[in-house]
């Protein structure tokens, strides 16, 4: 089958579908691949070197869609009647189209390309779960908006991120919140951190919690019991309780911080508003306001979609393009994962795209199959699910708990059982065994000791010449040997024998081997 | 000599073992206390055949060359990768040593000691001569094992435990009789009637003690050789001990008992690194003591190619190695020191992590980097360096499975739930080397492997790394 890539036409967008690399991996599943002349020049990629990877370039992009089976996208196919191209009229019939799609805001292009009997698979719609990690586009381009995000934020905040103690006077740290810890806002977390920042973050699950604190940042505690955890990593609308706490630890954090990055989403709903105009009113003047869900109508009042404005002495970012800004790394992010779908779509590798229905993560992203609506999918079963698995845990600790009567028993039977032993040995002893006895007991507490204080790394070692030195056994031999009895005389000698390998390969090997250690 | 020139001799001796032991507490003093160790040996030798007890001097000095020439052939040959063989069939050759010595005493008709006394040195010569049994057969075991000549897997006999019963209520109702039988001519078994001093109880009592070491050794699963080997070298010592109570010989219990205790403590530390009881690894089998099934481990491993490994070497600052006994099998220890020669040249913190059972034997690692002459202030135990893992940007885990696996921590029904392992999963990334995807030595399930931030280097170890060392040098 042919896989065509246009070239992008939504305005800004700067990110191509595929990459050489991608492209030549695509080859290798069986497919050939054209893309359209310039696909790729906003993310710095050539014409010549798609060539160089195999891959046809057409000049027409009208040529381009109508020879191809699959078509690779980013954006969704939209109208641009000002370039004369009208992507949803070019598209072939039965063609199968892998883009991102957002069927919940894109109804009518949902039915247009139903009508055109297309197959298409949504890269926004890949379940989230580890399988499907590598295909999930989101969570790649979500990395790279974290990242961006502060990089502009850089952009506008007029002062230093690391502190430092300078001749000329302290320059204090930048104090960062980052509100919403997902993929982009863990990303956004460690970007602010390597630059020296101060950071702390919010979110409504308590398991990220760890995540947050294992980047070196805070984790902002909200004094309020409730799980915030939704289906799919997501996190899902609170109680008002909640959201009315949750809204005074911002407008205490607003007074304090530089520098605020939100990336609160709710899955199929407008983004929650956090960040009130009162709060941005409370902030230093010259802070930041990065608004990562400004897309989704922004999590801050004041946010307007596209644009950086300054009110109240605040300047409010609310760029929805991020990933295309870094467009060559996020294209090629974004290929790769297109890359393993792929991958997924053809087990066969014979450049025939498969739709297995009973996959969970190819029905979770066919949101269209052969002109028939199959969105939404039923909920992925194989959700992770943390807080199940800790039931077990507990419930199995609590069984081997052994009762204290059992305990004290354990700890004093050895005691009695070797108190007994010591006290029957006694009464019939004699004297001269006694000696003897003695003398092991207290030989056996200055091993105790000295074993002890030996180092792991020459256990080794120890083993070697503690088997040399239980050679010593060749003294009972020795006073053998010279018996008058034959027999007597002949094992003492083989015991000799024995007990020298022993002697002598011991000590020889243990020296052997410290000759190696060396610093 | 005189009697008290001897045992002056044998306190010297005695404190040389000690100095000797001492002396392995750093790398430093440890070559000092093997001088001491062989400086004590021979003292104690010379004045027990100077002591006017011996006469027989051409058997004696026959015997210690001829010994002593196979003893330094071995241990100039032997490589270091074979060590826990070489200390299985070292143990061993104890205690047979202890055997025949037991024997030649029950024959020597030159002792003459009367009643209790009698009883007890009879006693001594039955335990002294048990304990050698069991660990002769059990090292030669345990040496199969280790090379492979026996399958390292877990004989399970059905009733094992009832079986190691009888034979113990066996090896003491042996013992009456044969103390019974050199007093007074009767036993406690009709079958054993027979006056025959003690001797038939005795060469009974010997095979079954034969038998169990074996059978011992046989229920244990290869992972549990490091315990064994310790085991065993604590009986050697009891064995040699048993002797020295047998002749009177304070040097022989004293030099006895330091072993004996060296081994128990080293069994302990293994034990504890494993987070298993003695009883159950004695016991045998693995995984006897668990209940519900351990849970299945689910996901895709992310496979790596040596010039990506290669590459995230190089852009790592903190790098910790984690070697394992499949490291000793594709003997891939020089490659791995060469790669950390060079980027420990090109400024990078290459550190190793050193897990107690990591290997076949206690330490069996650390001789092994010595050997590829990995300096040793790199080499960390895992009680130093599990706690810096968050801050290292890349490990390296060569052929090891179980110890670095997170369900002993996380999941209470694994096997190994509770052991401590090293906790590599906490840095930036991992790569595994591996042969293929199959399951570790236990069997157990790794999730590990399946983790995001592990990329499996599937293939031979040291092919493996060979290729990463050369796309560290291209």
């Amino acid at each position: 089958m042919k896989i065509g890539i246009p070239k992008e036409i939504y305005p800004g967008e700067k990110r191509v579908a595929t990459t050489p690399d991608a492209a030549k991996e695509i080859i290798k599943l069986g497919f050939s691949v054209c893309v359209e002349s310039g696909a790729g020049a906003q993310a710095n990629i050539s014409d010549d070197a798609y060539r160089s990877a195999g891959v046809e370039v057409v000049a027409d992009p009208k040529a381009l869609w109508q020879q191809a089976d699959i078509i690779l996208k980013v954006r969704v196919p939209m109208n641009r009647p000002k370039l004369g191209i009208n992507e949803l009229e070019l598209i072939p019939e039965g063609c199968c189209l892998i883009s991102f799609i957002w069927p919940a805001q894109n109804e009518p292009v949902m039915q247009q390309l139903a009508a055109k009997n297309i197959t298409a698979l949504a890269m926004d719609s890949v379940p989230r779960m580890s399988r499907a990690q590598k295909m999930d586009a989101l969570s790649s381009m979500a990395n790279i908006a974290g990242y961006r995000a502060i990089v502009e934020a850089a952009q506008y905040f007029g002062r230093f991120f690391t502190g430092q103690i300078t001749a000329a006077g302290k320059i204090p740290p930048a104090k960062v919140l980052v509100i919403g810890a997902g993929v982009a806002g863990l990303a956004a977390i460690g970007t602010a951190k390597s630059m020296g920042a101060i950071v702390r973050a919010f979110d409504t699950r308590p398991e990220v919690k760890e995540q947050i604190e294992s980047m070196d940042a805070e984790f902002l505690m909200l004094n309020f019991k409730e799980e915030g955890s939704g289906t799919g990593g997501y996190a899902k609308t609170m109680s008002p309780e909640f959201i009315a706490a949750e809204m005074a630890l911002f407008a205490e954090q607003a007074k304090e911080v530089d520098i605020i990055v939100t990336t609160a989403l709710i899955p199929g709903k407008p983004a929650p508003k956090l960040i009130t105009a009162a709060m941005v009113e409370s902030m230093k003047a010259g802070s930041v306001i990065v608004d990562l869900a400004a897309e989704q109508g922004g999590n801050c009042e004041l946010t307007e979609k596209d644009k950086v404005v300054v009110k109240h002495d605040v300047t409010l970012i609310g760029f929805t393009d991020l990933p295309s800004r870094l467009a060559n790394q996020s294209s090629q992010l974004y290929a790769t994962n297109l890359r393993h779908l792929l991958t997924e779509l053809t087990p066969a590798k014979d450049g025939i795209v498969n739709i297995n229905m009973d996959d969970e993560v190819i029905r979770g992203a066919t949101v269209i199959k052969e002109g028939k609506i199959t969105w939404p999918s039923p909920p992925p079963k194989l959700s992770a699910a943390p807080a199940a698995s800790i039931q077990p845990t507990a419930a199995v600790v609590k069984k081997k708990e052994p009762s204290a009567l059992v305990k004290a028993a354990k700890q004093f039977l050895p005691m009695l059982f070797a108190g007994l032993v010591l006290f029957s040995v006694g009464t019939v002893a004699p004297e001269s065994f006694m000696t003897h006895f003695t003398v092991f007991v207290l030989a056996c507490f200055v091993g105790y000791q000295v074993i002890w204080n030996v180092t792991p790394a020459l256990h080794t070692p120890l083993m070697s010449v503690t088997n040399a030195i239980s050679g010593i056994i060749v003294i009972g031999a020795i006073l053998q040997v010279s018996a008058t009895s034959g027999t007597v005389s002949l094992l003492a000698g083989l015991a000799t024998l024995i007990a020298s390998i022993n002697i002598v390969g011991g000590f020889l090997v243990t020296r052997r081997m410290l000759d190696m250690f060396r610093k | 000599m005189s009697h008290s020139l001897v045992t002056m001799s044998y306190i010297v001796a005695t404190i040389l073992f000690i100095l000797s032991l001492s002396g392995l507490s750093n790398q430093e003093s440890a070559r000092r206390g093997n001088y001491y160790g062989m400086l004590g040996m021979a003292i104690a030798i010379v004045a027990t055949a100077l002591s006017g007890s011996v006469t027989a001097y051409q058997i004696l000095l026959g015997a210690v060359l001829v010994g002593g020439c196979i003893g330094a052939i071995a241990a100039a040959k032997i490589h270091m990768t074979q060590m826990p063989e070489l200390v299985a069939i070292m143990h061993s050759l104890v205690g047979m040593a202890a055997v025949l010595v037991g024997y030649a005493n029950f024959m020597d008709s030159s002792i003459h000691i009367e009643g209790i006394e009698k009883t007890i040195h009879e006693i001594e010569i039955y335990a002294g001569v048990l304990i050698g049994a069991i660990t002769f057969s059990g090292s030669v075991i345990a040496f199969g094992k280790l090379s492979e000549k026996i399958s390292g897997k877990p004989l399970l006999l059905p009733g094992r435990h009832w079986f190691n019963l009888a034979l113990l209520i066996g090896t003491i109702v042996l013992g009456f009789t044969f103390l019974d039988q050199i007093e007074d001519g009767t036993g406690l078994l009709p079958l054993l009637y027979m006056d025959n001093g003690g001797a038939l109880p005795l060469a009974i009592m010997t095979l079954i003690a034969l038998f169990f070491g074996m059978h011992m050794v046989m229920a244990i699963g290869g992972a549990d050789m490091p315990v064994v080997i310790s085991m065993l070298n604590s009986y050697s010592g009891w064995a040699a001990a048993a002797t020295g109570f047998m002749l009177s010989n304070d040097l022989l219990i004293v030099t006895g008992a330091l072993v004996g205790s060296s081994g128990a403590i080293l069994s302990y530390i293994m034990c504890h690194a494993m987070n298993r009881n003695f009883i159950s690894v004695i016991a045998g089998g693995f995984g006897s003591g668990t209940s519900g099934p351990a849970a299945v481990i689910e996901g895709e491993v992310q496979p790596i190619s040596a010039d990506e490994t290669a590459k995230l070497l190089l852009a790592a600052k903190n790098i910790i190695i984690i070697p394992g006994y499949g490291m000793a099998v594709a003997q891939a220890q020089h490659t791995v020191y060469d790669i950390t020669k060079l980027l420990r040249e090109k400024g990078k913190k290459v550190r190793f992590g050193i897990h107690p059972v990591a290997g076949r034997m206690p330490g069996h690692m650390n001789v092994l980097l010595a050997e590829a002459k990995v300096p040793y202030d790199i080499v960390y135990e895992m009680d130093e360096i599990n706690e810096d893992f968050p801050h290292v940007d890349v490990s390296i885990v060569i052929g090891a499975n179980d110890i670095v696996n997170p369900s002993a921590l996380d999941d209470p029904n694994s096997p190994i739930a509770g052991m401590p392992v090293l906790e590599c999963w906490k840095g930036e990334t991992t790569i595994v080397l591996k042969r293929s995807m199959a399951a570790g030595y236990a069997g157990v399930g790794n999730p590990l492997f399946v983790m995001d931030n592990t990329r499996m280097l599937f293939g031979d170890a040291n092919t493996s790394m060979q290729a990463v060392l050369k796309a560290l040098q291209g």
